[in-house]
């Protein structure tokens, strides 16, 4: 069997969903051997090809620069999988979306005019046809996993879209927001992460993003009986995955409700 | 025709095996040396904008998203800022499980750089792939190892890339004792195998190269410990000082080729954080193995070859292995896993040493515990200058080598310094333009 070639590429990201690729310390030099890495600059190979048979793209797009460079990427790739959180929603620096870029420019340097950024960080489905979408801030290295294997396989891979709550059912925890009045966004949040937070006796933070029909009226209105405070369920709405379609809308008529009240 | 006499250009567009992306332009001028630019193109995410209105307990996790290599940097160095505003002492228990928790970054950290990223250089492969097809034993112990440092972020914060347990505070849930005991073990096995990687990196061949005389080290002091979570910042230059001293001490500037803030000293210029300060101002608090194996491989605090720095990161493992164990072995659940904080108005510094180097945070708290302002100073920012500078001066010792052979080294010399760019941008493509 010819080994699939594979590129890892980065935009705007922190590292972590590319790094969680070499986190897979006891897997790493078998992923070494049957898939045949050509660039994955962190990790060293950076061969130029016409053509990979999968690319891996880590980051966001939040330069007229990459908003190019990921239409060449596209070109180049058979299948394309996105992984994580700023690759499938913009991740935490989409922040800037409904706030001035400029003023955060101001803020953090000294000459705004030499730095050269959109006022947006958007999800590489914005850009470009995406093959699949691996949640996460950061990624599951066993979804990871699963979907290298699948694909080695010649299967479709399979990556659950259930919330959180299902995972933490499974893992036999109380329910932190029932039981504890913990703010927990574990109702609307695509699972992936066995329930992580809510097994350390912490509300979910959202950080896999939305679950499929997720209800966050219905998780706001729960979270207004538990006593919990609106402003928090905005600001946890906004933040890993704060462009998500359905965060977004949802913090926003989160929002309007609260003003509704005053 | 000689090097000197004809116009010179090699190009590096994206510097490989760094965190980040950046690149390298060497500029020679009728065979003289006449610039040496770091750039950083990393796209700004602008952190210390977004921050702003935020709540008192979030910088932990946000923060820790500037850098997925080391996240726990982040939330140590929030959480210092945001307890000296708050006016918050955490139990030494607390303290104990975070020296532990960064123990672990420092060995998986470490590991990755020194096996991955570095090894590769000094014996002649592209990358650790290609230097596990000859040394394999060698790689498969380090990726065992790095696992063993993933593994305790993981029993103490959750996730290997960023934790979820830490909080202003302390933490939201203590570790079992099962899980600690069964660290401890694996940490038994660490221990005998960062000395011998302390042994493997030792014999390789270094290129002969020190720092310029002027380089000024800066690193962390602490009364008793290696500093991880330190208290003072020290230099080789008898600074001595607290963290709501640092904006008197330290500047940073904008420069145009750079989305990285460059660090400076506000008097004596640019300066270097990371192992080698680190190990140069504290070597007298290494573990007793980290110190015996440094005395063994003739490291002393007297080392300015910035080769060298994979074997003090080696050291800096064992050492790291070490704290580890006997904070495993000795565990006993903490009475509570964090104290209680209420919001104040507030202004408050916090450092810690990442594993590449001192990280400062700063944050401005009003009356409701929101962020008012927020500064963030990771350390490939404050080394960017140093690393041109030392760059420079290996440049200079160096023009009688052909382009390739100097584009390789100095790609090297980058790597000397683990930059992570990721940080930095809140960096490298290398061009050697000879005319």
């Amino acid at each position: 069997m010819t080994r699939p070639t594979v590129a890892v590429w980065k935009f705007a990201s922190c590292d972590g969903c590319q790094l969680t690729i070499i986190d897979c310390e006891d897997e790493l030099l078998a992923i070494a051997a049957a898939l045949d890495l050509r660039m994955f600059l962190e990790a060293g190979p950076s061969e130029l090809l016409d053509h990979y048979d999968l690319s891996l793209v880590e980051g966001s797009i939040t330069t007229e620069h990459d908003a190019e460079r990921i239409r060449d990427v596209r070109e180049r790739s058979g299948l394309l999988i996105t992984i994580g959180a700023c690759a499938t929603a913009g991740g935490v620096q989409a922040l800037r979306n409904t706030a001035d870029v400029g003023a955060f420019t101001a803020a953090v340097y000294a000459r705004p005019e030499w730095i050269h950024t959109l006022a947006t960080s958007t999800p590489i489905a914005d850009h470009v046809k995406v093959d699949l979408e691996l949640r996460g801030c950061p990624v599951s290295k066993e979804q990871l996993l699963a979907t290298i294997t699948a694909l080695l396989a010649g299967r479709r891979p399979s990556v659950t879209s259930h919330s959180v709550c299902v995972e933490c059912k499974q893992a036999g925890n109380a329910c932190v927001l029932v039981a504890h009045g913990a703010a927990c966004l574990g109702p609307v949040t695509h699972a992936g992460c066995q329930a992580l937070c809510p097994s350390l006796q912490r509300g979910c933070f959202g950080c896999f993003g939305p679950s499929e029909a997720a209800n966050v009226d219905a998780l706001h209105a729960t979270w207004r009986a538990t006593g919990l405070d609106d402003g928090e369920l905005v600001r946890t709405l906004l933040t890993f995955n704060a462009a998500a379609p359905v965060f977004a809308d949802g913090a926003q008529r989160v929002q309007f409700r609260a003003k509704e009240d005053v | 025709m000689t090097h000197e006499h004809r116009a010179r250009r090699f190009e590096v567009d994206a510097l490989a095996r760094v965190e980040g992306e950046g690149g390298l332009i060497v500029e020679i001028h009728e065979g003289a040396l006449t610039d040496v630019r770091l750039r950083i193109f990393e796209p700004p995410r602008f952190f210390e904008g977004f921050l702003r209105g935020r709540m008192y307990t979030e910088p932990a996790d946000i923060t820790a998203r500037i850098c997925g290599i080391c996240p726990v940097a982040y939330q140590m160095s929030a959480c210092q800022a945001i307890e000296h505003a708050l006016g918050v002492q955490v139990d030494d228990e607390i303290r104990t499980l975070r020296s532990l928790l960064y123990c672990g970054e420092w060995i998986e950290s470490h590991a990755l750089h020194i096996h991955l990223l570095h090894a590769p250089d000094f014996l002649g492969y592209p990358n650790g792939i290609a230097l596990a097809a000859d040394h394999r034993a060698e790689v498969e112990r380090g990726l065992r190892l790095k696992k063993i440092g993933n593994r305790i972020v993981e029993v103490v914060g959750g996730r290997a890339v960023h934790p979820v347990n830490v909080k202003v505070g302390g933490f939201y849930s203590a570790p079992s004792p099962v899980s600690m005991h069964e660290l401890a073990t694996e940490l038994r096995w660490a221990l005998e195998a960062s000395l011998e990687i302390v042994r493997w990196v030792a014999t390789f061949p270094m290129p002969e190269h020190e720092l310029p005389d002027h380089t000024t080290l800066v690193a962390l002091r602490h009364p008793t410990e290696y500093p991880m979570l330190g208290e003072r910042l020290v230099s080789t230059g008898g600074l001595d000082i607290d963290p709501s001293q640092w904006r008197n001490h330290f500047a940073e500037e904008h420069v145009e080729h750079s989305t990285a803030l460059h660090g400076r000293m506000l008097v004596g210029g640019d300066y270097m954080v990371g192992p080698l300060a680190r190990f140069a101002l504290n070597s007298d608090h290494l573990a007793p193995h980290a110190a015996a194996i440094a005395a063994e491989v003739g490291l002393t605090a007297a080392e300015r070859n910035p080769f060298r720095s994979i074997v003090v990161r080696a050291v800096e493992t064992v050492h790291a292995c070490e704290v580890a164990l006997a904070i495993a072995e000795g565990y006993t659940p903490p009475a509570r896993s964090f104290v209680p904080v209420e919001p104040r108005a507030g202004v408050g510094c916090g450092w810690t040493e990442a594993p590449r180097g001192m990280l400062f945070h700063r944050y401005e708290i009003d009356a409701e515990g929101r962020i008012v302002t927020a500064q963030i100073v990771p350390p490939t920012s404050q080394n960017q200058p140093s690393i041109e500078h030392d760059l420079m001066h290996l440049v200079e010792h160096s023009l009688h080598l052909d382009d390739a052979a100097l584009e390789h080294l100095c790609e090297q010399a980058v790597r000397n310094y683990d930059p992570c760019i990721s940080c930095a941008t809140h960096f490298l493509d290398m061009r050697v333009i000879r005319t």
